[in-house]
């Protein structure tokens, strides 16, 4: 007991600072609603849909949760049901199989909600393209607020797209919003 | 009039201190993982936040669904205003004893349980349950615990045992008063839904015990669930504190007294709360079918305890 | 004012009888029984009620009815009356409940006739048991009670669940009969007139070891009627098998009379007795208490659950008497009438919300024609209002505030816990046992009904009949609802019934004022020496208050009031069906894990593989079954025993008249030879 409590005092805080500079990889579809991005400012519920992704997006968001990306500093957190949900965030080609449940996850979620794509299949299905499973990029399904590129992107640049649709990147616009202090 | 108005307040500052205790869980757990995570205070927005949001309600359930997350609420305030928290006695006091508080406590479990089978998801059901079973044994405990200090302090009414502790501290120093700290201890963590029972931020369903019956909740009834549950563990831990360690509760209305009653309330909070963090980062979560063998352990001692108050007299 | 109540009672119930015999089947008949019934019972309720208002006792004698034994003697004192009001509450909701429901009967096997003519009789013999005053009549109208419930369980004699369930009831029935003719003969000792007052005086002079055995002798008898481990078997065959509203008289009404009888004896006959009494009362009902609500668990077909849950109820009861019995012999009088008020009370509660949960089973019943929960579901919304009610009751019997169940068990808790005080630490120390097992009955109780309820009323329906429910009829409507209200009643008011129960009780040697001051007639429940106080009426208006004000104070913040119907989540499949639900064998199943060593359930797996290859699986069968361990170590060896002891004791039948002829002669010599030699 003692051994692990020493290590966690000598290893301290590693959350690392997400730096404001526009990697180009973040793509907001349109104007998303002041109030909402008011409301979902500093506490947000994210519900992850898989529609088909090779799992490497996956792996890249879970990294989120991790001490070095650190979501949860922002008031970000992962949910398992829809209906606590704000956010829907969706990765992979939308295969035909995944194309009810993910619509069905939408219509579970409250309103307001917002919706963020990542990775290059949720946009324009990668290498997956014209395949015979797949329906399309994830707007034909599901109105996308955010797309994020990369395969797969790496997770700041996740978190950017997800701080990008609440306007809360830190070091740009109207809203002063940091990370809780130190 | 003065002593009406200190109870009205008490349940204001139990509502008020419920999310901040709920969230100071989950910030020193972040720190003690190495990541900076929300701040103590981030349950406030997470409710506003749930308020501003609209209920969508499966076209299975019925008024029970919607009915079922105010009496959830509405028993937990209830409860805070027959408990001693910073001030002894109340007024109210006199209404409800110690079965009174457990039978509330069961009412909102009660219903909570019902509204999880209303929808006819398998995951309510589940949730269902596997509360009530967990339930079923930790009220038991919870009545045994404080019957056992009850016994030496002569009255079940809490505000009264706290009363009669202060006014002779011998009635606290006996070995029942250790067993039944350890089973209210344990039976708070089962309540409360902490590791190692259940795990609070867990998204597997299949691990899940309180958060499988709510998965179907949505907007302002999930956070008066939330709130409630929140409500549940200030509740338990102001029983820990305040029943075992009842110096530092004010047992005059002047409004010294009271000042510095408050922060010591608070203190006592704190100091549970980072317990139960510490914990929470130490131990794994139990298997589900351990946590019974857990929980019969805690009934055992809290038995015990109540026979050992029986005996040595 | 009293005989008036009186005549009136036993006229309506004996023009009920005739007016089944005579119409026979059709609205009016039933309507017709059900009114009788419902004036006999109120009736009654008029003369409990004043007896125990005024404190004057009401008797009756005829002593040339019966010219044998000192003739039919009533006699109604405050103890009699209080179970006679309960007799008139308990038949008056069923009475009307009854008038529509036996509607269903009318195209099956059973005569209408008999079930009326019984329904009334069996409610005038309970009411006369109450008032009996010496054994003839008290042996009689048991005995009346017994046969004309017998009637009533097998009403559906093709079935032959039923018929095996009137067989088990009948023999346990005698066999308590038998105990308690034992019981009487002992007591009476010589004396044949029998009488009650007699009785009592007779009891002071008999020696210590008769005493005990008397007491064991009723004890073991009327436990019998009253459903303790382990002589309840009965209990859960019968109660289902029976019409919904004679299963509610039976459970809620008849199993009391066996609480009465015990009162009657050890309390008034008797006088009270050594602290191993009220031990043995208390061990076993703690014992029945336990195991009782863990069989309950396991059930699912709705009324067995319902009646393994009387058996808890009656153990509850039974705890309360017992710690009574047990202050009563070490004196402290102020504590034993707070136990055996808060057992009496108890009884009273019972009586409201078991009969109101089986009114609601019959109510599902009626309309699903099936007893099985597994079948059920999605009911709240074809029978809101059985929903609704059997809510109430559910809650009630889970001890929830504010209803009465909360207030009665507060009260045989509060009496446990005052075992505090008895001076030998040897024999305290069974106090906190008890309170272990009740508080962890109770919340077991909690985790049944939420099952109960929760599998037949809510989510979607699991099968045909289910999805076809309707409402039920007004009268069965009302009839549960009186109850429902009376369970809130009872729960918010304590404070204005038990200062009654202690006038009952003051009659009796001993308890005089103690009776009489233990509770303060306020709106809080207070225990002896302030051990503990509670307000059920302002908890109850507190979270009315609590309630109402949430959703104003939400109104005046602005929060988002908007709700819309969507989809269950499922995370994210096609569409949802009833096989997705919960079952109630799921639901009860981490329970049963818990307690599996007492539950000991089989297992049978046969697993078909295909022919072809054993790695696939052609089909697989799974059983698995809970044989109670008392019907397994006890009954079952006993009925092989039974069985041999009857196969050698027909060898004497061999079938010729001849041999008969010799028997009879045979005998006859031998009695004139013993009759010569005394």
């Amino acid at each position: 007991m003692a051994g692990l409590f020493q290590k966690i005092f000598k290893t301290g805080i590693v959350t690392e600072s997400i730096s404001p500079e526009d990697t180009g990889v973040v793509h907001l579809t349109g104007e998303i609603q002041k109030r909402t991005r008011k409301l979902f400012g500093r506490a947000l519920a994210i519900r992850m849909v898989d529609a088909g992704s090779c799992n490497g997006c996956e792996l890249e968001i879970s990294a989120l949760s991790s001490p070095v990306y650190d979501a949860e500093q922002f008031g970000i957190h992962f949910v398992a049901s829809p209906r606590h949900a704000d956010m829907l965030l969706v990765t992979g080609p939308v295969t035909r199989n995944m194309e009810v449940p993910l619509r069905k996850t939408y219509d579970a979620i409250p309103a307001p909600k917002l919706v963020v794509a990542v990775g290059d299949c949720a946009r324009t299905c990668g290498v997956f393209k014209d395949s015979y499973a797949v329906v399309g990029s994830v707007d034909r399904v599901v109105p996308v607020d955010v797309f994020v590129d990369g395969c797969p992107p790496e997770p700041s640049d996740i978190l950017r797209g997800i701080l990008t649709a609440l306007d809360r990147l830190p070091g740009k616009s109207s809203h002063p919003a940091s990370p809780s202090s130190r | 009039m003065n002593a009406y108005l200190l109870e009205l307040a008490q349940a204001l500052i139990s509502l008020a201190v419920a999310p901040l205790l709920v969230g100071f869980i989950g910030w020193l757990k972040a720190r003690l993982q190495g990541r900076r995570g929300a701040p103590p205070w981030q349950p406030y927005f997470v409710l506003r936040k749930l308020f501003s949001k609209e209920v969508i309600v499966s076209e299975h359930a019925s008024w029970l669904f919607r009915f079922a997350p105010y009496v959830v609420f509405g028993s937990g305030v209830a409860v805070t205003l027959l408990i001693p928290l910073f001030c002894v006695p109340l007024p109210f006091d006199a209404m409800g004893d110690l079965l009174m508080v457990v039978y509330l406590m069961l009412l909102g479990t009660f219903f909570l349980a019902l509204a999880g089978l209303d929808p006819g998801t398998a995951f309510g059901g589940m949730g269902a349950s596997r509360e009530m079973t967990v339930a079923a044994i930790a009220e038991p405990t919870i009545a045994l615990a404080i019957f056992s200090l009850a016994l030496r302090a002569g009255s079940t009414n809490l505000g009264q045992i706290v009363v009669n502790t202060l006014a002779d501290p011998t009635v606290a120093l006996n070995a029942g008063h250790l067993l039944a700290f350890v089973a209210l201890f344990v039976v708070t963590l089962a309540e409360t839904g902490r590791i190692p029972i259940d795990n609070p931020s867990t998204h597997l369903e299949l691990t899940m015990i309180h958060e499988a019956m709510i998965l179907e909740h949505s907007g302002r009834h999930l956070a008066l669930i939330e709130w409630a549950s929140g409500l549940k563990l200030l509740i338990f831990f102001s029983l820990l504190a305040n029943l075992f360690v009842p110096w530092g509760v004010a047992t005059t209305l002047s409004p010294v007294y009271l000042l510095i009653a408050l922060p010591i309330w608070i203190g006592k909070l704190g100091l549970l709360a980072v317990v139960v963090a510490v914990l929470e980062t130490r131990l794994a979560k139990l298997r589900l079918f351990r946590v019974p063998e857990l929980l019969s352990m805690s009934f055992v001692l809290a038995l015990l305890a109540v026979i050992s108050s029986f005996l040595l007299r | 004012m009293a005989s008036m109540f009186f005549w009136i009672m036993v006229l309506a119930f004996g023009a009920g009888t005739l007016t089944a015999l005579v119409l026979g089947r059709g609205a009016l008949a039933r309507w017709s029984v059900a009114s009788l019934a419902i004036l006999g019972g109120g009736a009654g309720l008029g003369l409990g009620a004043q007896v125990i208002l005024t404190g004057t006792a009401f008797s009756i004698t005829f002593p040339d009815l019966l010219p044998l034994a000192g003739g039919l003697a009533l006699r109604l004192d405050g103890l009699g009356a209080f179970f006679l009001v309960l007799i008139g509450l308990g038949a008056i909701p069923s009475a009307l409940y009854g008038a529509t429901y036996t509607a269903e009967y009318e195209e099956g096997g059973a005569s209408m006739r008999m079930m009326g003519a019984m329904f009334s009789l069996f409610l005038a013999t309970m009411a006369l048991v109450t008032m009996a005053d010496n054994v003839l009549t008290f042996l009689l109208m048991w005995e009346g009670m017994s046969l004309t419930s017998y009637y009533l369980v097998t009403t559906e004699s093709s079935r032959e669940d039923t018929v095996s369930a009137g067989n088990w009831y009948i023999a346990m029935t005698h066999v308590g009969l038998a105990l308690l003719l034992g019981a009487f003969l002992l007591l009476m000792g010589g004396d044949t007139a029998g009488s009650f007052a007699a009785l009592r005086a007779q009891a002071d002079t008999l020696s210590s070891t008769v005493r005990s055995a008397i007491f064991l002798l009723a004890f073991l008898g009327f436990g019998s009627k009253a459903g303790i481990m382990p002589l309840h078997v009965w209990l859960p065959r019968a109660h289902p098998a029976a019409p919904s509203h004679v299963s509610a008289l039976m459970s809620g009404v008849m199993i009391k009379l066996g609480i009465y009888g015990l009162l009657r004896f050890v309390l008034d006959l008797l006088g009270g007795g050594p602290v191993w009494w009220g031990g043995l009362i208390l061990g076993i009902g703690a014992v029945s208490a336990l195991l009782g609500v863990l069989y309950a668990l396991m059930e699912h077909d709705l009324k067995r659950l319902l009646a393994y849950h009387s058996v808890e109820n009656i153990g509850i009861i039974l705890l309360g008497i017992g710690a009574g019995l047990m202050f009563q012999s070490y004196g402290m009088m102020a504590l034993a009438a707070l136990g055996i008020i808060g057992g009496l009370y108890h009884t009273l509660n019972h009586a409201t919300f078991k009969s109101l949960l089986f009114l609601g089973a019959g109510a599902v019943l009626h309309a699903t024609h099936t007893r099985n929960m597994e079948e059920m579901g999605g009911l709240i919304k074809k029978m809101p209002w059985t929903a609704l009610f059997f809510l109430i009751g559910s809650a009630a019997i889970s001890a929830i505030p504010p209803l009465n169940g909360f207030a009665s068990e507060w009260m045989v808790f509060q009496s446990l816990l005052g075992g505090f005080k008895i001076p030998v630490p040897e024999v305290s120390v069974v106090m906190p046992i008890a309170v272990g097992m009740l508080a962890l009955t109770s919340g077991l109780a909690a985790a049944c009904f939420v099952k109960a309820f929760g599998i037949t009323f809510l989510a979607l329906p699991r099968s045909e009949e289910a999805e076809q429910a309707h409402q039920v009829s007004r009268s069965m409507r009302t009839g549960m609802g009186a109850l429902a209200l009376a369970c809130v009643a009872f729960g918010l008011g304590p404070t204005l019934i038990v200062p009654r129960l202690g006038q009952i009780l003051a009659g009796f040697p001993g308890f005089g004022g103690a009776a009489h001051t233990t509770f303060a007639l306020q709106t809080t429940l207070v225990s002896p020496a302030a051990f503990g106080q509670v307000s059920p009426l302002f908890v109850g208006i507190g979270l009315v208050v609590i309630l109402a004000l949430v959703p104003l104070v939400l109104h005046v913040f602005r929060v988002n009031f908007s709700l819309r119907k969507g989809e269950t989540w499922g995370c994210g499949r096609v569409s949802q069906t009833a096989r997705m639900e919960y079952t109630a064998t799921s639901f009860a199943e981490p329970l049963r894990r818990v307690f599996a060593e007492i539950y000991r359930p089989t297992r049978e797996l046969t697993v078909d593989t295909h022919e072809e290859s054993r790695y696939f699986i052609h089909r697989m069968q799974f059983r698995s079954e809970i044989i109670p361990w008392f019907e397994k170590r006890l009954y079952q060896p006993l009925l092989r025993f039974l069985n041999f002891v009857a196969c050698q004791v027909r060898r004497l039948q061999a079938g010729s008249a001849h041999l008969y002829l010799a028997y009879v002669a045979v005998v006859m010599i031998l009695l004139l030879l013993i009759a010569r030699w005394y």
